[in-house]
């Protein structure tokens, strides 16, 4: 007998971080399907998990799973192209260049263009809250790299950021 | 702008309504039902005698609890004691919540709804299968039902096992009284005890 939680307070408690770790790794188009898919598997298999686990890190870790799957079946799908263009139109109607950020409002649609590694490091720390060591394990690789890639997008992100800033003021 | 700003705008970059959280838990509830692990399925419904949460397996009713056995507490005992996949789902709940909702309009006398049982064993299983036996507005002492359950002696051990009811209102232990006419204790509390005894006498 465990003194393990309801899996509804399981979803009450983390079912909002999880959401925003998958729009930010997979873009708002395939988040509701990672989450789904990573609560059902997560509920699946919750009366195994120990009573003593970080419950939010075993999400994210399956919601990292779940996103790669997507990823890859939508790679699958897709027809091929030469390559993607690296200057695309923005929501707001602007021109980005590489990275770039047309308004604050595109702060999301800057992050789901981070090279991927960037972008899961900032979405487990900076969303999800998780140390570094824990990123390392979702990621693989030490915590140190897992540091790095985070700190490398979040750089990435601050430039177009301001960039975009000094772009609109003048 | 340094790095904190960037890291507290990360967080607000991708709101979530509460809206969008209630539809994805919906569907989710939907494909844990399809899938066989929604073990136990619960909500709660508003009711002459307060809020009263509901909760069912596959196999159907397993608790109906007062507000005053703390819902919260109820439903971490049920995770403990049957299983932690639990969700709120009121589908699996439709006819359970139809026929209490009848029931307390007066419309209903008795309830046709597939019980788990698994919460209760020995005797105070016995007794609590025997109490559908006291018809709709009448009432039984702690001793009759000692000897409906087969141990004229037991009368104590009725007690304990109407206090201990895993499905009050649906195992009518509220027709259970003291033999020298008074009403007796209630696990709903007393209140609730006489509601429902006058909700009967009046229907």
């Amino acid at each position: 007998m465990t003194g393990k939680l309801p899996f509804e307070t399981v979803v009450s408690a983390h079912g909002g971080i999880v959401l925003r770790v998958c729009r930010a790794v997979l873009g708002p188009a395939d988040a509701d399907d990672a989450w789904s898919e990573t609560f059902l598997s997560a509920m699946r298999t919750y009366p195994d998990l120990p009573a003593d686990a970080n419950v939010e890190a075993w999400l994210v870790t399956i919601a990292h799973r779940k996103a790669i799957d997507i990823t890859r079946a939508a790679t699958r799908r897709a027809i091929p192209v030469a390559e993607i263009p690296e200057a695309r139109v923005t929501a707001a109607g602007g021109t980005a260049d590489h990275g770039g950020l047309g308004l604050d409002g595109d702060l999301a649609e800057a992050v789901t263009r981070l090279p991927a590694r960037q972008k899961q490091a900032v979405a487990y720390h900076y969303l999800a809250g998780l140390p570094y060591t824990d990123v390392a394990a979702i990621l693989g690789g030490t915590a140190d790299a897992a540091r790095r890639a985070a700190a490398d997008g979040i750089a990435r992100l601050r430039r177009s950021f301001l960039g975009a800033r000094v772009r609109s003021e003048r | 702008m340094n790095t904190d700003d960037l890291a507290r705008d990360l967080a607000q970059a991708f709101p979530g309504s509460p809206g969008e959280l209630s539809r994805l838990h919906e569907r989710l509830a939907a494909a844990a039902q399809r899938e066989g692990i929604l073990d136990v399925a619960y909500r709660t419904i508003d009711s002459p005698v307060g809020s009263l949460l509901l909760a069912a397996t596959e196999q159907g009713l397993i608790r109906v609890a007062y507000a005053r056995e703390n819902h919260e507490a109820v439903l971490q005992a049920l995770a403990m004691r049957v299983s932690p996949r639990i969700l709120h789902a009121p589908g699996r709940l439709e006819a359970v919540a139809r026929e209490l909702g009848e029931y307390f309009a007066g419309r209903r006398r008795r309830f046709d709804l597939p019980l788990d049982l698994r919460l209760t064993a020995g005797f105070r299983r016995t007794v609590l299968s025997h109490l559908p036996e006291i018809g709709y507005g009448h009432t039984a002492s702690y001793a009759a039902v000692a000897q409906l359950a087969g141990h004229p002696k037991a009368v104590r051990a009725v007690g304990t096992a109407c206090a201990t009811n895993p499905l009050p209102v649906v195992v009518p232990c509220h027709r259970v009284v003291r033999s020298d006419g008074r009403m007796g204790g209630y696990l709903g509390g007393p209140d609730a005890k006489r509601t429902l005894l006058s909700l009967e006498a009046a229907a």
